[in-house]
């Protein structure tokens, strides 16, 4: 009975305190302040990444060279975090077509392969990267639909497969846990879409933990 | 319970009349102090109208209710003390048989409460509109006088507010001038969430395709929170804001700044409506 106990509070313990390592975003290149979150968006993460969902839409990250299926990201605080995300996905389109304007970046825009912006067209985006608690909303544009070199799975390289490039920038305050989310229903197959991995932490949603 | 039951036999006390004479003291004595002392610190404040009418209406439950608590919590302690079994005697209680007139006042006395609060809350809900109540699309009542429109629009998981008096334009947080009546008309783009302004007094549900109505007059400047009361997902708990009630000067700074500065994302927006179908429908099926 005593080592039943013992199992059963050791597997709660463990259930408790478990929670994924997050990933430190990259040092900012010397002539600028802050840090770097390089990430890519896929449609289906695959077998690789995700044994269980391959076919889910997920978020990746960049680190050491590699990426990574993660999305407990860590940040300085009181600091400039500069984004650049791959986006590989088409689009699906924005159910609140308010989030189509770039809001809480630095200089209030954001650039969509290379060139500034500050509103999509509500149907084109694919994904957004948000922290409302920030107030951090950037609509991220899809690939189209006729891409002659879409990438069906992860991971998926730039250079290789047709893709939109994002960046932006956004300031960070005080230290503090913000989760961030995908605003675009693009679950698949999910009521209203936002079932599946927009209801799962390690796909389209998180944390970033400013240290 | 027969008389000779509650009289018990010979020699012992009337416990009926003692204990009811305890009880009725304690509740004269519990009552008026509960309801002056605790009644004023009653959520949820006094931010709004209903808000306030909604601390007199927990006013008025907890003074109902302290008779009720005192009748359970001192019959037991009673009892405890005086019904407890002898030492090293094992003693059977009387038999219980029924008692009809006890069953008379008790289904009486009851009633009366319960149904004078059902009476009582259905007069607050129709004399204050609603009292802070989401009311569905054709509330019964409405106030008086200007009323401001303001659309608190859910979805998983962020509220955002469209202001149709002021070009339609929607902001990421909530911003309300000081007395002034202002209608919240609540919809969802998609699950079933509820809009919560816990210093205001109001809730209402947020229904996809449905405009739920509920009416607020903020008397104090203040911040206050934002929640969503409806269990809706992952990210339910984190769905959450901070309002502001302000003075109408600053309001009226505020909102044009927020017109500038969502000019581009207005241009984007559907034509004001209650409720909205909103596309996509691909991914989520």
């Amino acid at each position: 009975m005593a080592v039943l106990g013992a199992l059963i509070g050791l597997y709660i313990g463990v259930w408790v305190t478990n929670f994924p390592k997050a990933v430190a975003a990259g040092a900012a290149p010397a002539n600028s302040e802050g840090a770097n979150l390089t990430l890519e968006t896929v449609a289906s993460v695959g077998s690789k990444y995700s044994p269980t969902h391959p076919s889910w839409v997920s978020y990746l990250i960049r680190t050491g060279g590699h990426w990574v299926r993660n999305t407990n990201w860590s940040v300085p605080a009181n600091s400039v975090v500069h984004v650049t995300i791959y986006q590989f996905d088409t689009p699906t389109g924005l159910r609140n077509p308010f989030l189509a304007q770039v809001q809480g970046t630095v200089g209030g825009t954001a650039t969509l392969d290379g060139k500034p912006f500050q509103t999509i067209e509500p149907e084109e985006a694919s994904h957004t990267f948000a922290i409302p608690e920030l107030g951090v909303f950037v609509p991220l544009a899809g690939v189209p639909e006729e891409a002659k070199h879409p990438c069906e799975e992860a991971p998926c390289e730039p250079s290789t497969f047709d893709h939109r490039t994002i960046t932006f920038s956004f300031r960070t305050g005080k230290k503090g846990r913000y989760r961030w989310q995908c605003f675009v229903p693009c679950g698949a197959g999910w009521y209203f879409g936002n079932g599946g991995p927009m209801q799962t932490l390690g796909y389209m949603d998180g944390f970033v933990n400013v240290v | 319970m027969s008389s000779e039951a509650r009289t018990g036999p010979p020699g012992e006390p009337n416990h009926f009349r003692r204990f009811g004479t305890l009880w009725i003291i304690a509740s004269l004595i519990a009552t008026p102090l509960v309801v002056v002392l605790l009644g004023p610190s009653l959520p949820p404040g006094k931010g709004s109208e209903q808000a306030a009418g909604q601390v007199t209406d927990n006013t008025v439950l907890l003074g109902m209710a302290t008779p009720v608590l005192l009748l359970v919590v001192l019959y037991l302690v009673y009892a405890v003390i005086n019904f407890r079994q002898p030492k090293g005697g094992v003693l059977e209680g009387p038999a219980i048989r029924g008692d009809a007139r006890l069953q008379t006042y008790w289904i009486i006395i009851t009633s009366a409460l319960v149904l004078s609060l059902a009476a009582y809350g259905s007069w607050r809900l129709i004399e204050d509109n609603g009292a802070g109540s989401g009311s569905g699309p054709t509330p019964l009542t409405k106030p008086e006088g200007p009323v401001m429109k303001v659309q608190v629009i859910a979805q998983q998981w962020a509220f955002t507010y469209r202001w149709p008096e002021y070009g339609g334009v929607e902001t990421p947080h909530l911003v309300l001038p000081d007395n002034q009546q202002v209608e919240l008309n609540v919809t969802s783009l998609d699950v079933i969430h509820s809009f919560w302004a816990i210093q205001l007094g109001v809730k209402a549900d947020a229904n996809p395709q449905v405009n739920n109505i509920a009416f607020v007059k903020p008397t104090k400047l203040q911040t206050f929170e934002i929640r969503c009361a409806e269990l809706c997902g992952i990210w339910h708990g984190e769905m959450f804001d901070h309002g502001r009630v302000v003075t109408h000067s600053e309001f009226e700074t505020w909102i044009h700044e927020q017109q500038v500065k969502f000019a581009a994302a207005t241009k984007l927006l559907p034509p004001y409506s209650t409720t909205y179908q909103p596309e996509p429908k691909r991914r989520g099926g």
